[in-house]
């Protein structure tokens, strides 16, 4: 495991917890540090526990871990929330002038570094900085060169005016200060700085910015937790490439919006959230029986009804790969990271395009909104390719007509896809429908009609199948008897599981899997395994029901659905756990 | 688009299943005509059509076309329009599509204030399912599924529309074919949300708001004797409140409207995608740093 610092900040909703921990996120990643950020927030804006964590190293890091080694605590309550993180090495930065943490002592043997954190702020310029103050105290305990902090503040702030940058970095220099000249510390935390230049992002930024150097132009959607990001990141730059991002009434409308417009030939998107996705469902079957190429991206939260919209869940699987009634085909896209949420977001738009059908792009609330740093070479936009399938312009769509001379879009292929035309192409005018239809697209209730164009549909699949590489990133011991596999966010803590696991002797295969509808077939894989494990957020294990079903062999589960997200250390420990009850079966 | 293009152009050879004598026949010839003669042709139109006797439109016009689910036209038809500016969008439905199942939909259409002409054939009956009430169905009228009454008040689609900020809200009648061939028209020209609510009689399950109940209760506000300034919202709101009549006409237009779409800066079709990522791409990637 990387050497690596845990630092938190927290309080009450309202606090400026997020803003203070991205500051300090950001700072980290200038000075060339990898940085893996995680929220711990509830649904309200005000009152109510909040934090920010941050875990920095030289090396990559993409999970949390239960400790904590700096804590920026702004209430008791933060110290409480986070105890079991806490150890002897520990320091709590509090204000100890505020009335309400007057009396807080540090508990067991862990240092409370009492700084005047509003007192300085105000000498500073005013109150409001006072976590500022707070971040400069810990750079000082770091030992991590505060110019960094100051790049941070004017990013942050720069728009805002040369004053406010000014006194935001008077108060993170006052206190720094206070810490070197008022207490006596001395901690064992030394942050040290590399010249490598990352970018900090979370998942729905990336899907956002894949999204449009995938040529999204039209964002339809309506806000909800944790989908809006993608959105507020769209709104604001689809504009300067001739695109338009529209608030609409509801997901019933947005879905039907970004409908409208794929059908006008605008690649062409929709985000939103399990309950989202429910009202959306009548309208997906549209989608797939009109043969209009849409991304619905459902950022996963949990379920059901309105559940618990800030917390990690994997639980929506079924309903993207069977919701809806009848039948149709579609695809379902479930990245692995952050940089992969970019990737597949590109993807998606190609498979929707050269299959004429809607895809669904799934991200956990996890990957969503935890950020991570990366090469910016991660996102190399010399790679993106686009291709938008059988689109056809007057000159080549005769090649498509009857001998009426009318234009096929439903046409029966070999391939299952059928040709586009684009409204405004001429010649081209034709009719799309949810009612079953013909070639031409007109209502038809003819029985052999109804079984080609069923079959048709069906058929893109299997040519994907063939075409497309639906494949699973694979890690740890390619020989080893354990194979773990999982889906979505669980990549990151997996992979520090494997070195965990590693230092006990337990070697394990791990299969990360990122497309869920098709997939890849892993019944060889599962086959000869002796224990196959398949973890995920969710209680009852909807991918390990699709994989066991595929490869008829059984499975064993790990799920977590409290609402937080897979740990390494607990990931590991829990699949020693199922690998020690079944030694003991077979024994 | 082509000057030549004569309204038979936009039929296509499907020949309607409505009931012999259904007002959308009348509707729906209305708004060919009014399409040629506002300088489209079916390859520069598109049609959007909600579900229900009305929503077979689409089936029997040649065009670009949408067949949705029920009460979603509107949405699909804005969707349409603001990817490609250059669509003469026509979104046309029965009361029960736009308005029960679809009236948040309406609403928020008539405020956003997309160019588009919306096309409601109220019948005040549900027809493709047979003759249940509709929200324009009258307070007391028996149905299948209002044996005693309805026991609930229509609603009032134009005062709805005025209410939430309509820019252009008429009424027409489909079998004075001369004037509901004008009036979707002059939706059609107007620079935002054309909303033409147009009585369409269902010959099979309403024997209440028939031809002959609307001939006789009609008054065109476009006669000369009746000296209606359009612009004049107090106006409009009176002639729109009144119950008591059956209004033909443009009651409402506001001239300054301009569509959303333009408002939004939208000029070219979305159509046109670079073949890799858009230039200057890392910039986006930059801006993470
Ligand atoms: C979600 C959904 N609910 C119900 C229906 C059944 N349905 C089809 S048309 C219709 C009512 C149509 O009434 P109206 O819009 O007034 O059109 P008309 O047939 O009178 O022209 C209903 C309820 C449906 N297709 N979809
Ligand atoms: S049932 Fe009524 S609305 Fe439907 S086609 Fe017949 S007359 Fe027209």
């Amino acid at each position: 495991m990387p050497e690596d610092l845990n630092w938190a900040v927290g309080g009450e909703a309202g606090d400026g917890i997020d803003s203070t921990g991205k500051i300090f996120a950001q700072a980290l990643s200038r000075a060339g540090r990898h940085v893996f950020t995680s929220k711990d927030f509830a649904s309200r804006i005000r009152g109510g526990y909040t934090a920010y964590k941050v875990r920095t190293s030289v090396e990559s890091v993409e999970s949390v871990v239960d400790r904590l080694d700096i804590l920026i605590a702004l209430t008791e309550r933060t110290v409480d929330e986070n105890l079991d993180e806490l150890h002897e090495d520990s320091v709590i930065i509090y204000d100890g002038e505020r009335s309400m943490m007057s009396d807080f002592e540090a508990p067991g043997e862990m240092t409370a570094l009492n700084v005047p954190l509003k007192r300085l702020a105000e000498d500073a310029g005013g109150a409001i900085m006072r976590n500022i103050v707070a971040l400069g105290a810990a750079c000082e305990v770091t030992n991590f060169d505060i110019e960094f902090l100051d790049e941070s503040l004017e990013k942050r702030f720069g728009g805002k005016g040369e004053a406010i940058v000014d006194n935001n970095k008077e108060a993170a220099r006052l206190g720094a200060e206070y810490v070197r000249e008022e207490t006596d510390i001395s901690t064992p935390y030394d942050l040290e700085t590399t010249d490598s230049d990352y970018v900090l992002l979370n998942g729905d930024e990336a899907i956002g910015m894949g999204a449009l150097v995938a040529g999204c132009r039209f964002y339809a959607g309506y806000p909800i937790t944790p989908a809006t990001d993608v959105m507020e990141y769209l709104k604001g730059r689809i504009e300067g490439y001739g695109g338009i991002v529209v608030q609409a009434e509801d997901e019933l409308s947005a879905i039907n919006m970004a409908l409208g417009a794929a059908r006008a030939g605008a690649r062409s998107m929709t985000a939103t959230s399990g309950p989202g996705i429910d009202l959306m469902t009548e309208t997906f079957g549209l989608v797939a029986t009109s043969e209009t190429p849409l991304v619905i991206c459902n950022v996963m939260r949990s379920g059901p009804s309105t559940g618990m919209p800030t917390k990690q869940e994997q639980g929506d699987l079924n309903q993207m790969v069977y919701g809806g009634h009848g039948e149709v085909p579609r695809f379902v896209l479930a990245p692995t990271t952050i940089a992969e949420c970019f990737h597949k977001a590109i993807e998606a738009f190609n498979l929707a395009e050269k299959y004429q059908l809607p895809v669904y792009l799934t991200a956990d609330l996890s990957l969503a909104v935890t950020e991570q740093t990366y090469e910016p070479e991660e996102f190399d936009m010399d790679a993106v390719e686009i291709d938008r399938g059988k689109v056809v312009d007057e000159d080549s769509i005769e090649e498509w007509t009857n001998d009426k001379g009318q234009f096929q879009p439903h046409a029966v292929t070999d391939d299952g896809v059928s040709p586009r035309a684009f409204p405004g192409t001429t010649e081209g005018a034709h009719m799309s429908t949810g009612l079953e239809h013909d070639e031409l697209g007109r209502r038809t209730e003819d029985t052999d009609m109804r079984v080609q164009q069923v079959d048709k549909r069906d058929r893109k699949v299997d040519t994907a199948r063939e075409q497309e590489d639906f494949d699973y990133r694979e890690f740890g011991d390619p020989d080893a008897d354990t194979l773990v596999v999982s889906w979505g966010s669980n990549e990151g803590p997996m992979l520090e599981a494997l070195e965990l696991l590693e230092d006990d002797g337990i070697d394990v295969r791990f299969l990360s899997v990122p497309y869920i509808f098709p997939r890849p077939d892993l019944s060889e894989e599962m086959q000869s395994a002796e224990d196959v494990i398949v973890v995920e957020c969710n209680a009852t294990g909807q991918f390990a029901d699709v994989v066991e079903h595929d490869a008829l062999t059984r499975v064993e589960r790990i799920n977590k659905y409290n609402g937080v997200r897979f740990k390494a250390d607990e990931l590991a420990e829990d699949i020693k756990r199922v690998l020690g009850e079944t030694a003991e079966v077979e024994a | 688009m082509s000057s030549e293009t004569r309204f038979t152009d936009f039929k296509s050879d499907k020949q309607p299943t409505w009931c012999p004598g259904c007002g959308d026949f009348g509707t729906m010839n209305g708004m060919m005509k009014a399409l040629a003669e506002t300088g489209n042709d079916p390859d520069n139109t598109f049609v959007v059509a909600g579900i229900g006797c009305s929503g077979k439109i689409g089936t029997y016009m040649h065009s670009y076309a949408l067949h949705g689910v029920h009460g979603r036209a509107l949405p699909l038809g804005s969707g349409v329009k603001m990817a490609n500016p250059d669509l003469e969008v026509m979104v046309a439905g029965g009361d029960g599509d736009g308005y029960s199942i679809g009236a948040g939909h309406f609403v928020h259409a008539v405020r956003r204030n997309v160019d588009m002409t919306y096309v409601v054939m109220d019948n005040r009956i549900y027809g493709l399912t047979k003759g249940q009430f509709s929200p324009t169905s009258r307070e007391d009228f028996e149905t299948s599924t209002s044996p005693d009454g309805t026991n609930q008040q229509p609603v009032n689609p134009l005062a709805l529309a005025l209410a939430a900020g309509g820019t252009f809200i008429a009424q027409s009648f489909s079998s004075d074919s001369q004037r509901h061939q004008e009036i979707v028209q002059e939706a059609i020209e107007h620079d935002g949300f054309g909303f033409v609510n147009v009585y369409s009689p269902c010959v099979t399950f309403n024997d209440v708001d028939t031809y002959d109940y609307f001939r006789d209760a009609i008054v065109d506000v476009g006669d000369e004797e009746f000296d209606h300034d359009r612009t004049d919202y107090d106006d409009a709101r009176d002639l729109i409140m009144d119950r008591e009549k059956e209004y033909q006409g443009v009651l409402y237009q506001n001239e300054d409207s301009v569509g959303y779409e333009k408002r939004e800066g939208i000029e070219e079709p979305m159509t046109d995608i670079p073949e890799g990522a858009p230039e200057g791409a890392m910039d986006l990637v930059r801006e993470f740093y």
